[in-house]
C-alpha cells in the first residue's frame, strides 16, 4: 500500500495531515512530520501536498553514497538510518523536496506510507491505495 | 505546564531600540492559562494608565494557547492593546496561520514596544527576529500587493503567518484592521492603526518544532477522540457548507437581519445574498485556518470585465462571511452579489474593519438623506442606499481623509455623530459599531457589557433565540446568563479555541486536554479562572474610564421591533443595573 494524493484541489490547507505525520513518529508539532502543505503562491490558488510519491525509479536512491535507502516492497523508499551518514544528497536530488530533514539528528526523514494521515484528512485529499500508478 | 515547553517564553521587541529577548514566564501561563488571560496580565503590566493609543507607549500583545499546535481548533490569536477606537480595552482574535505560527516558532505570547523611526517589518524565525526596512512597502495602495512582495522575500514557506497593514492602518484610521493570510483579520478595534502609530507595516513568523506531552499514548488517542467529533458533529459541519452566511435567510425570516441602519429588519434582496446563492454562484474555494479541519473561510471570485475590450475580466478572490454582507449588504442596500464583492474587495485593499465600516456608511447616509450633512462635507459624494460608487468613493476619502467630515468618519460613528449630531442612529455600543443581530434585548445588552462589545464576548443573539422558544427571563437572570457566558468564553479564548468549536471543547473535554499539555485543573477551577480573566479584563476597562452609567444605547434599536416585539429600555436598564451590581 502507498500514500496517493488523490485530489489536491480538494484540499483546504488545514494542515491536520501535517500535525498526523508527527504524532505518528511520536511527537506533537510539526518537527517530524513528513508530509507538507503549501500554497500554490498565494491561498486563492489552492494548495500543492509535498510528499514523497513513492517513485518507481527514486532519484534520492540514486544518489546515496552509502546504500542508506532502498526500494519497499509495494512502493516507496526504506531508510536505514545506521548506515546514513546524513550528506543531504537524497534532500537534494529529489525532484519534488519531499526528503524533509530532522535537525536534531541531522538525518533525512522519507515518508513510510504507513496512511496515518489518512485518516485524519478531513476532505479526501489523501488515499491508501494498493501497486503503482501516479497521481495529481 | 511543562518543564521544557517553550510555551513559557515571552518574546519581548522594542521597535525603538531594534532590540528583542526572550524571558520565561512560568508564572504567567500557570497561572492565566495563555490567550486572552495571558494577554490582559501582559496588558496590565506593560500598558501605563490613560496613555495614548496611538503612542509608543501603547504595547501590542499577541497570545497563543497551551492546546495550540497539540489539538486541532485551538487555532485563534489573541491581541490586546489599548483601542485607539474606543479608547478602552482592545482585544482581537485572528486564526489563519498566526497561532501555529507563534508556538512554532517558540512562543507563548509576543509583546511589541516602542516605536520605529522608519517603517518596518518584523520577520520571527524560530529564535531569531529581524527587522527589515519596509520603506517601500509603505504607502503602497494595495495590501495584498505588500503581503505577496513579503512573501516572495521571506522563507518559512507554508510554515508561516503574515500580518500587514494596508493603507488605512497606515493613515491610523481608528478601525483599521491587521490582516493574516489575506484571509483572515484581526478586524475589531484598530490594531491596524496602532501597526500605523508604530510604523510597523507587517510581522512574519514561522518556525517547526516539537512540543512535549505528558503521556504520548494518551495524547495520540484523545486527540482522535477529538478530531472525530470535529469532524463529524452537525455544528461545524454547517460552518463548512455555506459557512456563516447561512444565517441570513433564517435572520431574515425572522425579522432580525439589521437593514439600511436598522431602518428595518427584513431585506428584499436577501435570497440574493444569502449563503445559499454565494455558495451556488460565485464560491471559488474554502480554505481552513491551520490545524482546523472545518475549512469554513469562504472565499468568492468575482469576475469583473474590464470595459475597455471585450472578453477581458480582472478575476478577485474575496473572501466573505456572515457579518461582512451584513454591514455592506443590508446595511446599505447593496442590491447584489457583485456589487457587495466590490465593496469588500476595496476595504480589504485598504485594510479596514468591515463591520464598522459598512455600519459607518450606513449612519452617513442617514444622515445626508435627513440633511444633518450636506455634500458639501461629504465633498459631492452622494450617499444613498444601495449606491455601490458613492461607496467606493466614500472609502477611499475616509482613508485619506481629505477634510473634517472624513477625518470624523476615520474614527468612528460615536465620534462623528458626536461632532454632527444623528446620535439616535448612531449604531455604536461601547463606540464599536454594531454586529449583524436585531434579535432581540440580549444581543443589544450582550454587545454592551461584553469586555470588548463584539457580539462573540457572551452571544447575547443565542440568548434571545432561547427565549424565542422558552420563557422569559428576569433582568437578574438575563445579567447572569450574559456573564457567565462570557466567563465561560474566556476560558476557551485563553485556550484559543475558535468559538465555533465550543460544542466540541466542552469542559470536561478542556480539563482532559489541559492534562495532555501538563496543567491539572478541575471544571470548577478552570470556571474560577475565567471568572479571574474577566473581572481582570474589567478592571483594565474601569481604570480607563469604562462606567456603566455612561453607556450609551442607540435610539433607533428601540424604535425598530425586533422578532421579540419593541424592545423595552426600561427592562434594558435594569439588566445593565444589575450587571453594574454584580460586576463592580
Ligand atoms: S523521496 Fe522524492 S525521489 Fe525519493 S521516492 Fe519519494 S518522491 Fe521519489
Ligand atoms: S542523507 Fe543519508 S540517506 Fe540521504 S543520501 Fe545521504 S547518506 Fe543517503
Ligand atoms: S489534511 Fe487533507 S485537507 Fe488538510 S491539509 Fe492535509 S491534505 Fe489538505
Amino acid at each position: 500500500m502507498r500514500l496517493v494524493v488523490v485530489d489536491s484541489e480538494r484540499c483546504v490547507g488545514c494542515q491536520s495531515c501535517m500535525f498526523a505525520c508527527s504524532r505518528s513518529h511520536g511527537e506533537a508539532g510539526l518537527s517530524k512530520t513528513c508530509i507538507m502543505v503549501r500554497s500554490v503562491g498565494g491561498m486563492e490558488y489552492g494548495f500543492v501536498i509535498v510528499v514523497c510519491r513513492a517513485c518507481e525509479n527514486p532519484s534520492c536512491i540514486k544518489v546515496c553514497p552509502t546504500n542508506a535507502l532502498s526500494r519497499r516492497g509495494r512502493g516507496g523508499v526504506h531508510l536505514d538510518i545506521s548506515k546514513c551518514i546524513g550528506c543531504g544528497n537524497c534532500r537534494d536530488a529529489c525532484p519534488i523536496g519531499a526528503v524533509f530533514w530532522d535537525d536534531e539528528i541531522n538525518k533525512p526523514m522519507i515518508c513510510s506510507h504507513c496512511g496515518y494521515c489518512v485518516n485524519f484528512c478531513p476532505h479526501g485529499v489523501l488515499k491508501m491505495e494498493k501497486g503503482e500508478g501516479r497521481h495529481a | 505546564m511543562l518543564k521544557n515547553d517553550s510555551f513559557a517564553n515571552v518574546l519581548y521587541i522594542d521597535l525603538t531600540e531594534k532590540r528583542f529577548w526572550i524571558e520565561r514566564r512560568e508564572d504567567l501561563f500557570n497561572e492565566n492559562i495563555g490567550g486572552s488571560g495571558v494577554a490582559i496580565s501582559l496588558l496590565h503590566e506593560e500598558c501605563p494608565e490613560n496613555c495614548d493609543p496611538l503612542s509608543p507607549e501603547n504595547p501590542i500583545i499577541f497570545a497563543v494557547g497551551p492546546l495550540t499546535g497539540l489539538f486541532p481548533l485551538a487555532s485563534k490569536t489573541v491581541a490586546m492593546f489599548k483601542s485607539p477606537h474606543t479608547n478602552n480595552l482592545g482585544e482581537s482574535h485572528c486564526g489563519g496561520r498566526s497561532a501555529i505560527a507563534i508556538r512554532m516558532a517558540g512562543y507563548g505570547a509576543i509583546v511589541i514596544r516602542g516605536r520605529s523611526d522608519f517603517p518596518v517589518y518584523i520577520a520571527i524565525h524560530g529564535n531569531k527576529v529581524y527587522f527589515r526596512d519596509a520603506s517601500a512597502l509603505w504607502g503602497m495602495r494595495s495590501s495584498f500587493t505588500a503581503g505577496r512582495i513579503i512573501r516572495e522575500k521571506e522563507p518559512g514557506e507554508g510554515l508561516r503567518t503574515i500580518m500587514r497593514i494596508g493603507r488605512a492602518g497606515e493613515k491610523q484610521v481608528s478601525y483599521a484592521c491587521v490582516t493574516t493570510e489575506t484571509y483572515r483579520h484581526f478586524g475589531r478595534l484598530g490594531l491596524g492603526a496602532v501597526f500605523g502609530s508604530k510604523n510597523l507595516k507587517a510581522i512574519i513568523i514561522s518556525g517547526k518544532r516539537s512540543l512535549p506531552v505528558v503521556d504520548n499514548k494518551q495524547y495520540k488517542r484523545l486527540y482522535s477522540d477529538i478530531y472525530k467529533v470535529a469532524v463529524s458533529t452537525p455544528a461545524m459541519k454547517k460552518y463548512h457548507d455555506l459557512g456563516t452566511p447561512q444565517n441570513v435567510l433564517p435572520l431574515n425570516e425572522l425579522g432580525g437581519l439589521p437593514t439600511r441602519n436598522l431602518k428595518e429588519t427584513r431585506f428584499e434582496k436577501a435570497r440574493e445574498l444569502s449563503g445559499e446563492n454565494f455558495a451556488e454562484n460565485y464560491l471559488g474555494r474554502r480554505i481552513a485556518c491551520a490545524h482546523c479541519p472545518v475549512g469554513c473561510v469562504h472565499i468568492a471570485v468575482l469576475r469583473d470585465p474590464y470595459g475597455d475590450e471585450p472578453y477581458f475580466y480582472k478575476t478577485s478572490m474575496i473572501s466573505y462571511d456572515y457579518e461582512p454582507i451584513y454591514a455592506l449588504g443590508f446595511m446599505l442596500g447593496l442590491p447584489d452579489v457583485p456589487s457587495f464583492l466590490k465593496l469588500m474587495d476595496k476595504i480589504e485593499v485598504l485594510g479596514l474593519d468591515v463591520m464598522s465600516a459598512g455600519v459607518i456608511l450606513a449612519w452617513a447616509t442617514e444622515a445626508l438623506e435627513r440633511g444633518i450633512i450636506s455634500i458639501k462635507e461629504t465633498m459631492g459624494v452622494e450617499f444613498k442606499w444601495g449606491e455601490l460608487d458613492q461607496y467606493l468613493k466614500a472609502i477611499d476619502l475616509i482613508v485619506e481623509q481629505p477634510n473634517e467630515f472624513y477625518q470624523a468618519l476615520a474614527r468612528g460613528v460615536e465620534y462623528a455623530s458626536s461632532k454632527y449630531g444623528g446620535k439616535d442612529f448612531a449604531l455604536a455600543f461601547g463606540k464599536n459599531e454594531m454586529p449583524g443581530y436585531h434579535t432581540g434585548p440580549a444581543a443589544h445588552l450582550g454587545y454592551s457589557i461584553g469586555a470588548r462589545h463584539s457580539h462573540l464576548d457572551n452571544a447575547g443573539y443565542s440568548i434571545d433565540q432561547k427565549v424565542l422558544t422558552k420563557k422569559s427571563l428576569s433582568p437578574r437572570e438575563m445579567a447572569e446568563a450574559l456573564i457567565s457566558e462570557e466567563q465561560w468564553r474566556q476560558i476557551l479564548s485563553s485556550l484559543v479555541i475558535c468559538f465555533f468549536a465550543r460544542e466540541v471543547y466542552k469542559p470536561e473535554i478542556v480539563s482532559e486536554s489541559l492534562k495532555v499539555a501538563g496543567f491539572e485543573l478541575g471544571i470548577d477551577e478552570l470556571k474560577e479562572i475565567g471568572k479571574k480573566i474577566f473581572y481582570e479584563k474589567y478592571k483594565f476597562k474601569f481604570r480607563e474610564g469604562f462606567s456603566f452609567d455612561s453607556l450609551r444605547l442607540p435610539k433607533r434599536i428601540f424604535e425598530t421591533p425586533s422578532p421579540l416585539g419593541k424592545l423595552d429600555e426600561g427592562y434594558m436598564r435594569s439588566v445593565l443595573e444589575h450587571v453594574k451590581e454584580i460586576i463592580k
